[in-house]
């Protein structure tokens, strides 16, 4: 039984983190599109370059790592894949280097690259120069963050790829991937004119329907699990099980919230993780407390938890700091005046709350300072203003709403501080 | 792997075991732990990758402070060559990672562990958002693992990122605080005895704060004045109510001194002739008294820090009531009634001041004639790198400006070493 729940779960994990994965098939239509690209470049020495433009997660590295994969076994000719990805090449130096590297050009000895940048350049462009259309082995540059490729100084790698595609010798299609809209707005004047302009929009045109399909495509395993009788019981029961989930009200409302909040698959992948990481022997088949656990993990806001934690004379200055941003209208406050007010406070209620020091309050403020709960209202601070700190004009980053319902559910939160917050006056 | 060893945080471990999964399962790309300081985070997972014996490396962002460091760091701990790498850039270091990786031929997933990762926030923008996508980058099995005390909101900056696997270690309860501060007690002591201690401690302080650190700290420090009477013989354990009373003044001291860590050396060393001088210690001056007892200034330094103070936190326009000799009465008009209502020049802080001001209120202050020399403005300059006064502004020869940076407290014990009644020349406290 062990043996069937790993193999379960080894399937499972690589859906949702591994390699595996497959193309979205709503977005197979497109594969169409790049596939006659890269095999007229290949078959005919065509030169072009595209931008495939889609949020994050919505699919695009896969669909082209795919499309790659299945032309590379058709082809007649072997294509170069170069791959660059704005996160590594930060520099054009380093990116030049790492083009160098991947082409194995002699450039290279083992691993480095030598020369400055204008020689790797040059040397670079006359390689690629010289070939032509019909001779030699088309080149499919993958540029993946393509926007941060367009942050660099010029943009001379953008230009003399695309200026290399348009001359059209050396056959070279350049797909570029990015997450932003406007990426055609951050290519320079001369850039724009080299790009031949030709997009591909991957947008994800799902419905709440398609969204729990989805979910269950995703937990139904597939006949390709049957190794043995016992993994077939096994399928047979958890398929069920998948089913019977899908249709329960109260998954659908938890996975219906977590689409309005962002159609993509990563928003659903992250929903399922608890769940699938529990599976073991004693704890066999998802069940619907598992979705709404991990469900509250996910919803939860974080500075209600970050409040749960601070301690009471904190929640007392806290409190403080709201009211003083009430009576003064959003103008920033320092600690002295923060201070007054915990002191006036503390008079009136002296029996329940301790007396406490100066320092003691100042470190509470400090903290709070560290748990950016509030902030200096300069991000620059001069030589002044560091020496009388306890005069730095501060900002509360917080919400009343927040704040009161933070106070609602603190454990042992004294009555006192509860109508404090509530009361308008001082 | 033993639960017991760390209590109150079954959940978590449970969690963390869960997530990982075998050793060459996949998991998340990348997870990010976030809870308060002290609150067990470094600890569970050191329990959990070093427990189960999980490929890892654990780099602290505050020590590392560059992104040289933090790479170096990394690879230096994974590799098997001994010496320095040098990894300027994010590409080398994924080569390089690689490289390592493949070498060794394991199978395992690979943990990064990021501690105090806020700090990558001022670094390159772009550092961060590779990092989380490290997995997909170097194409390995391996996950990114970012602890932090601030919740993930404070991260985003405009730019895109894969959003990573989010945990949230929550703040332990007063029973889990017990429970956790009498795992970690001396060997040899009574568990019930130690957690009656505890109950009372944290009576006391869990008002002003629950950090487990301090509160350690405190309990430790405490615990041989509340077992000195067991030890002498004069009470027993039962004798709860005369156990508190004895500990009482400690606890209370403590509040006060020792959560600034002042005077703690002494009573770790636990030496009867120490503590009789820190009860000696006049509780009622705080720590100011001691900070002032380090600062002797001449005659004239005093004063004129006293009227640089005065020039800080007075409006200018009441020099002349409190320094000419016959300014009279001033009249009581509607206007300055209002005003009177708002005096709050302390809160506000203090203002800056020309140095003719300082200087005209200190020749009225001051009884005797003072020629005016080089000696006496070389005093200001000596108060100025003391940081009791901030010189501000580009101005500096023609008319430097200052603003005073000393507390109430502190001016008053110096003016009273002076016979000076400073209080009365305030507006404030007229």
């Amino acid at each position: 039984m062990n043996q069937v729940l790993l193999d379960a779960q080894s399937v499972l994990r690589n859906r949702l983190f591994g390699k595996e994965t497959k193309c979205r098939q709503d977005i197979e239509k497109f594969q169409q599109d790049l596939k006659d690209l890269i095999t007229r470049s290949v078959e005919y020495g065509e030169s072009n370059s595209l931008l495939v433009i889609g949020s994050k997660g919505s699919g695009k590295t896969t669909l082209l790592k795919t499309t790659v994969d299945l032309l590379q076994k058709k082809l007649s000719k072997t294509l170069i894949i170069v791959r660059l990805n704005g996160y590594m090449q930060t520099d054009d130096r380093i990116a030049l280097a790492e083009i160098t590297r991947q082409l194995h050009l002699e450039n290279t000895l083992g691993d480095k690259v030598f020369g400055s940048f204008s020689e790797t350049l040059q040397f670079l462009l006359e390689a690629l120069r010289g070939g032509s259309s019909h001779s030699s082995q088309p080149i499919l540059f993958i540029l993946e963050e393509f926007d941060l490729f367009t942050q660099h100084k010029n943009q001379t790698l953008l230009y003399n790829l695309f200026d290399l595609a348009m001359a059209g010798l050396t056959p070279l299609v350049v797909v570029g991937l990015t997450c932003r809209l406007d990426v055609i707005e951050l290519m320079e004047k001369r850039v724009k004119s080299r790009f031949s302009h030709r997009q591909l929009y991957i947008c994800n045109q799902w419905t709440a329907e398609n969204y729990l399909q989805a979910f269950s495509n995703m937990l139904l395993l597939d006949a390709g699990f049957c190794k043995t009788a016992k993994h077939k019981s096994f399928l047979e029961r958890w398929n069920a099980n998948v089913v019977e989930l899908s249709n329960n009200a109260s998954v659908q409302d938890i996975l219906k919230r977590q689409f309005s909040i962002s159609k993509e698959m990563p928003s659903l992948q992250c929903l399922l993780v608890q769940p699938i990481c529990k599976l073991n022997v004693n704890h066999q088949f998802i069940t619907a407390a598992d979705i709404a656990d991990s469900a509250r993990n996910v919803f939860s806001d974080p500075k209600a938890n970050i409040l749960h934690g601070v301690s009471v004379l904190e929640l007392c200055l806290i409190i403080a700091m709201n009211h003083l941003t009430n009576i003064y209208a959003g103008e920033s406050f320092n600690f002295h005046m923060v201070y007054n007010e915990f002191l006036k406070f503390t008079q009136k209620k002296l029996h329940i709350l301790q007396k406490h020091n100066k320092p003691v309050v100042l470190k509470a403020f400090e903290h709070l300072m560290e748990l950016e709960l509030i902030k200096p209202k300069e991000s620059t601070l001069s030589l002044a203003s560091k020496l009388l700190k306890e005069y730095q004009p501060t900002i509360l980053l917080l919400e009343e709403q927040q704040l009161k319902e933070a106070v609602y559910r603190y454990p042992g939160c004294p009555t006192e501080l509860q109508q404090w917050l509530e009361s308008s006056t001082v | 792997m033993a639960k017991n060893s760390l209590p109150a945080r079954n959940r978590q471990i449970e969690q963390l075991t869960n997530l990982f999964g075998e050793k060459h399962h996949h998991t998340v790309e990348s997870l990010y732990i976030y809870g308060h300081t002290g609150s067990g985070k470094s600890c569970v997972l050191n329990h959990v990758l070093v427990g189960n014996d999980l490929f890892h490396v654990v780099v602290n962002c505050i020590e590392c402070y560059t992104t040289n460091l933090l790479f170096s760091t990394i690879l230096e701990a994974l590799s098997f060559e001994e010496g320095r790498i040098r990894c300027d850039n994010m590409n080398d270091f994924v080569r390089c990672l690689r490289k390592i990786v493949e070498e060794k031929e394991v199978e395992e997933t690979l943990y990064i562990v990021f501690e105090n990762c806020e700090r990558l926030r001022d670094k390159d923008p772009i550092l961060l958002p590779a990092l989380l996508n490290l997995k997909e980058l170097t194409g390995l099995n391996l996950c990114a693992i970012l602890v932090s005390e601030l919740p993930w909101e404070k991260f985003y900056n405009g730019t895109a990122v894969r959003d990573p696997f989010v945990m949230f270690f929550p703040d332990y309860s007063k029973d889990e605080l017990v429970e956790v501060l009498c795992h970690l007690r001396p060997q040899a002591t009574d568990l019930e005895f130690y957690k009656q201690y505890v109950g009372l401690v944290l009576s006391m302080f869990f008002f002003a704060f629950r950090d487990l650190r301090e509160l350690r700290h405190l309990v430790e420090i405490n615990f041989s004045f509340y077992e000195q009477p067991i030890v002498d013989g004069k009470l027993t354990k039962d004798d709860k109510l005369k156990l508190w009373k004895n500990i009482e003044p400690h606890l209370t001291s403590s509040l006060q001194k020792l959560l600034m860590r002042e005077a703690c050396d002494g009573r770790q060393s636990n030496e009867p002739e120490l503590t009789e001088s820190v009860k000696a210690y006049d509780l009622s001056k705080g720590s100011n008294a001691k900070s002032q007892n380090l600062v002797e200034l001449p005659f004239y330094s005093k004063f004129l820090l006293i009227s640089s103070y005065i020039a800080s936190y007075n409006p200018s326009s009441t020099d002349r009531r409190f320094f000419l000799k016959h300014a009279g009465r001033m009249r009581k008009t509607a206007r300055s009634m209002k005003k009177d209502d708002h005096k709050n020049c302390h809160l506000r802080g203090p203002h800056s001041f020309p140095l003719d001001r300082m200087m005209a209120i200190f020749y009225s202050i001051v009884d005797e004639v003072v020629p005016p020399s080089a000696g006496l403005f070389s005093q200001i300059s000596s108060l100025v790198s003391l940081h009791l006064l901030a010189q501000l502004g580009q101005d500096q020869l023609d008319m430097p400006k200052y603003k005073c940076t000393v507390s109430l407290d502190f001016i008053t014990a110096i003016s009273k070493t002076v016979n000076f009644d400073v209080i009365r020349y305030l507006y404030d406290f007229v």
